[in-house]
Parts: C-alpha cells; structure tokens; sequence
C-alpha cells in the first residue's frame, strides 16, 4: 500500500520521481538490487499514461491498444512470470480507408504477404525493405529520413507508405519527416511477432506491478508532486515536496526530460553547452481520445481488436493531427480483455497539437469536446450500425487533460523526437548522481520501450551507487 | 577465479536471466548472442550482475569484451583474479 508523505522517511539510496512505467522498471530493479527505493508520484495513482479510470461499471484503459511481442521475455525477466503469463495476441487488426480495406495479424509474415499479393510489390523489394529496416540501429546515421526511405523502396505507393506509417504514427507520434532509423527500430520490434496486449487490463498489470515493488522493498508514496530536484556543488542531494527536504544520494527523474530540465532543476546546474542542446529538444504531440461504454447487457460483434480508419484520401502527417481529423483509431474491449467482467468498452484515439486545444475558453473548449463525441460515435457507426442506441457512457480526453494528469509539456503523449535521447543519457555527467527515464527519442517510448529504457537507467544508477 | 570458473560464472548468469539457455552444442569462440539468441538487454543483465556480484565496473566501451565465453574468460581473468 502506498503510506501519506508523513511516514516517509528523510534519506534513501535513490529517490525515483515518477510511476510511469519508465519510473516503476526502474524503482523496481534498484530495489531488486539492494539499494533503498522511494518511489514519489504526483497523482493518486501509479502507472503514469499507462494508466485507466472508472465510470458507471465501465473500465476505459488509456495506453493498452497494443505492445510488440519482445514485452513477453522483458516482464518475465525484470518483472515476473505471472504478468509475462498474462501476454496475450490480439488478432485482428484492421485498416479501412479510402486506398484500402484489410485485416491482419500485424507480423512479418502476414504483411509480406499482403504486400506481395495485395499491394503487388515484388518479394524481393519486400524483403530488402525488412532486412533494411531490421538491420538499423540508434547511433546510425540519422540523415535519412522516412519519407526518403519509403521512397527508395516503393516510390510513388502512397497506399504502401500509410500501411507502413499510419500504425507507427499512433504508436508514437513520429511523422514522415522524422529519421528513418527511429521507424526502423520501432517497426522491426512490431513486425516482430505481431500485435499483444495484457488480458486482465491495465489496472491488474499495475496491481500486479505494485506488488513486486512492495515485495523488493520499495516505499511507494502517491499524491506527492515534486517541487524541486535539489543539488549542492554539482551534486543531487535530494528532492523538495510541499516544503520537506527528502536526502538520496541518487535522484531519477521520470517526469518529462524538459519538465526536468525546465521545472525541477535550476538552470544554473547546467553546462551552456548541454543547455543549449536541452532547449533545442522538440517534444512530441498529444493525443484525444473518446471514450465509449456500452450499456450492461447489450453486447456488440467482434469486428476487429484494433482498427485503424481514415476517411483522408491519402496518408498524410498533418491530416492526423487536425482537430476535425477524419483519421482514428479505434481500440476495441471485448469481455476477453477482462475475462469475468461481462463488459465491452470502445476508446478511440487521435494524434493531437496541444496548441489547437490549450487557448479555448471554457464554453468553446466543452463545445468541441462534444463535437469530437458526436463525430466519433458517427464514425464508429460504420463498424458497428447502431452502436449509438448502445452506449450509455461517452466522454472525451484532450491534450489539456494529458498534460494536467502526467504534467508533461503541452501534454506530449510520447515524449521526445530523437534529440532528447541523447539529453536523457548524458544528464548524470551535468550533475553527479541525477538520471533521466521516460519517453524520449522516439524509440524509447511506448510500454516496452519505457520499461526498457528503466532497466537501462537502474543499470547506470547502480553503477553509480557502487562505485 | 579461474577461467573456468569465469566461464561458470557466466553461463549461470545466463541461465538466470533465460532459464531455457541450452549450452550443450556452445562454442566457446563464438559469439553468445547469435547461439544463445541473446539481445543487448541480456547483456546489461550480465553487466549488471557481474557489479552485483562481484563489485566489477565494466564500462560500456568495454562491453564488446564479452562477446563469446573466451573472450569474457580473457577479459575477466585480471579484473577477478581475487574473487
Ligand atoms: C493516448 C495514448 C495511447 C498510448 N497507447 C500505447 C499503446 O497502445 N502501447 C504502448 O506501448 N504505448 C502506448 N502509449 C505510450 C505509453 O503509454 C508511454 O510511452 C509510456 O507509458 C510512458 O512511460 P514513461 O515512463 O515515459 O512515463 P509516463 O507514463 O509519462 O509517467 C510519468 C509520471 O511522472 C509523474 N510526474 C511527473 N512530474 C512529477 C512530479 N514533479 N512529481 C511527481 N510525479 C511526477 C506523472 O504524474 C506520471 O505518473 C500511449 C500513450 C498515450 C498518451
């Protein structure tokens, strides 16, 4: 059980600020190791945008639309067996717009296949395109950019290319004009083995999460913000929350990295040269969402795991992010996803610019949320005719609610574009004993790459606690 | 420690982080990823537990040293030859 702010106590071996899954890998595997953990979290509950809330007997998950296969051997090794046995393949995904209409199971094989039959691309183009994109690392060359690679592969297939982007687009916000090498990276570990989800919902995997973090020893206090990341002569000394001093000799942060940098330290701390690299990251856009709930009793077909539809003619990077976007995605809850829970439940997300909601005053803002309701269920109607009858509860996310639940800047909804990787690994040689995890770099994000990426910092801060 | 006793060091840590490693056909001069299909997470496993263990600091310029079993022997031979 979390315990109030009064019961912790004023010195640990490494503070994590933060409980997204980035923070919980983390504060996870330092306390595996040894080292006394506090974990701190502004909101009431842990997770960060891996995260779910409650509304007249529905349960709407926020982030649970889809995760590479490589999520199964990463919770057996740096979580458990029982959340890794909780894994489970989601089998249709379906894309429906104007250039084309098709289910698929989202892996290699299945999309090689679509593309040599469907989208008639010769095999072997196909599996130059795959050995390519497999083959690309982080610290390759980064002039490349996406477009310039789908061009190189299937010049003028703009029906290839959205087949390609779109599902990469949700997955992390990365556009046509990012590095290739971020799409590389992060398509490979999708075309992995296809498209997985955690059967039980995002509220078990987090029960089960802060399970193990109380079994290693972690003291978890919830509904504490952090106000500052206090330093001393180039050193972190610990963090400051409603006035009170809490000394570490470790302090990770898993806030946003410009939050870090902006909000919790002073900018003196800083070298001018890191300073003006840190003020050059270019965090990612947010998202809206709808979310659907469909009265007890009634029951809707099974018409795909997780559609993505676009009544745009053609793919297009600007186009999703639009406030009146005809391109969404949505996410389907059978009872399945809950087994026992007889409930169906419908969240529709799009990308979204933080800027097109932020300045609305309030009657506008409650307008256009309404709007994007009513065009969403609309929409929706084309897979499941009247589903309007059905839905007894419906309500809409902005990019103002992200930003005020995970306080991240203009509510980015994953992270950094790929200059805040090279921030996030490099802040400890500013100030000895101060880490950065969380969604930066485009390929650091999402579940697995969160969960990952706090594994990679748990190894650099327990170097430091040793040396 | 011996460097066969290194060599045990590592193939238990393996078996930790992948409890279905098979070492029977393992050859000792080849790399371990491509036979044991391990990524570079596995390896920051083994970094990792060789601190937790054994108090070493390996730095990451250092990390190519471990690609086979050999030339993890050869590498950690000096660095544990009090352990
Ligand atoms: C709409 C949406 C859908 C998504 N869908 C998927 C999906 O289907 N699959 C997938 O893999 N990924 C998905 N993602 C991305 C994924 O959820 C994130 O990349 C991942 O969860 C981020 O983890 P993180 O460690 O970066 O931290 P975050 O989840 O961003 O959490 C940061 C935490 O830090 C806390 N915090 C910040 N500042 C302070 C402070 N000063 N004091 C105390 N606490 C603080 C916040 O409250 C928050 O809990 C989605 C994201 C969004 C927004």
């Amino acid at each position: 059980m979390p315990v109030s702010f009064s019961q912790v106590d004023n010195q640990y071996d490494v503070i994590v600020i933060g409980s997204g899954l980035g923070g919980l890998t983390t504060a996870n595997r330092l306390a595996y190791c040894g080292h006394k953990v506090l974990l701190v979290e502004h909101h009431h509950r842990l997770g960060g945008l891996s995260t779910w809330f409650k509304r007249r007997g529905h349960i709407f998950d926020i982030s649970l639309h889809g995760f590479p296969y490589g999520m199964v051997k990463t919770c057996k090794k740096y979580w458990n067996k029982a959340i890794m046995q909780s894994i489970v393949q989601l089998p249709n995904i379906v894309f429906d717009n104007p250039q084309f209409t098709l289910r698929t199971t989202f892996d290699k094989t299945d999309f090689t296949e679509l593309l040599r039959s469907h989208f008639k691309v010769p095999e072997e183009r196909i599996n130059s395109f795959f050995a390519t994109v497999a083959g690309m690392n982080f610290y390759d060359d980064q002039s490349m950019t996406t477009r310039e690679l789908f061009e190189r592969f299937f010049p003028g297939r703009s029906d290839v290319h959205r087949l390609l982007m779109e599902p990469i687009t949700y997955a992390n916000g990365s556009t046509l004009d990012d590095p290739a090498i971020t799409y590389g990276i992060v398509f490979s570990n999708f075309m992995n083995k296809g498209v997985f989800t955690f059967e039980g919902g995002t509220d078990k995997l987090i029960g089960m999460m802060t399970d193990e973090l109380e079994k290693n020893g972690v003291t978890i206090c919830t509904k504490a913000k952090v106000d500052k990341i206090i330093t001393e002569k180039g050193r972190v000394r610990g963090i400051s929350v409603h006035g009170t001093t809490i000394c570490a000799k470790a302090v990770v942060s898993n806030s946003g990295i410009t939050n870090t940098i902006q909000n919790l330290t002073d900018r003196e701390v800083y070298s001018d040269a890191f300073l003006e690299k840190a003020d050059k990251i270019r965090v990612n856009t947010s998202s809206c969402q709808v979310y659907l709930g469909i009265r007890q009793g009634d029951r809707i077909d099974d018409v795909g795991d997780l559609l993505f539809t676009s009544k745009s003619p053609e793919f297009d990077s600007e186009e999703l992010l639009d406030m009146n976007t005809k391109s969404k995605t949505f996410s389907l809850y059978y009872p399945k996803t809950r087994p026992g829970a007889d409930q169906y439940t419908v969240v529709a997300s799009m990308n979204s610019r933080f800027e097109d909601w932020a300045n609305l005053d309030e009657e506008t803002y409650q307008r256009e949320k309404q709007s994007l309701v009513t065009r969403t269920i609309a929409d929706l109607d084309k897979y499941l005719p009247g589903v309007k009858g059905k839905i007894d509860w419906a309500e809409a996310a902005t990019p103002r609610t992200f930003n005020s639940y995970t306080l991240h800047t203009r509510g980015t909804s994953f992270g950094t574009k790929f200059e805040g990787l090279d921030i996030s690994r490099s802040i400890f040689k500013e100030v000895a004993g101060l880490f950065h995890v969380g969604s930066v770099g485009i390929i650091m994000s999402g579940w697995l790459g969160a969960i990952n990426y706090g594994v990679i910092v748990a190894n650099d801060v327990d170097g430091f606690l040793r040396a | 420690m011996t460097s066969e006793e290194i060599k045990d060091l590592i193939l238990e840590i393996i078996e930790d982080i992948d409890d279905e490693a098979d070492f029977t056909s393992l050859d000792a001069d080849q790399p371990l990823r491509d036979q044991l299909d391990l990524d570079s997470m596995d390896f920051l496993d083994i970094v990792m537990e060789l601190r937790k263990r054994h108090k070493l600091q390996i730095p990451e310029e250092d990390y190519p040293h471990l690609a086979t079993l050999n030339s993890c022997a050869t590498y950690l031979e000096p660095l544990l030859k009090d352990a």
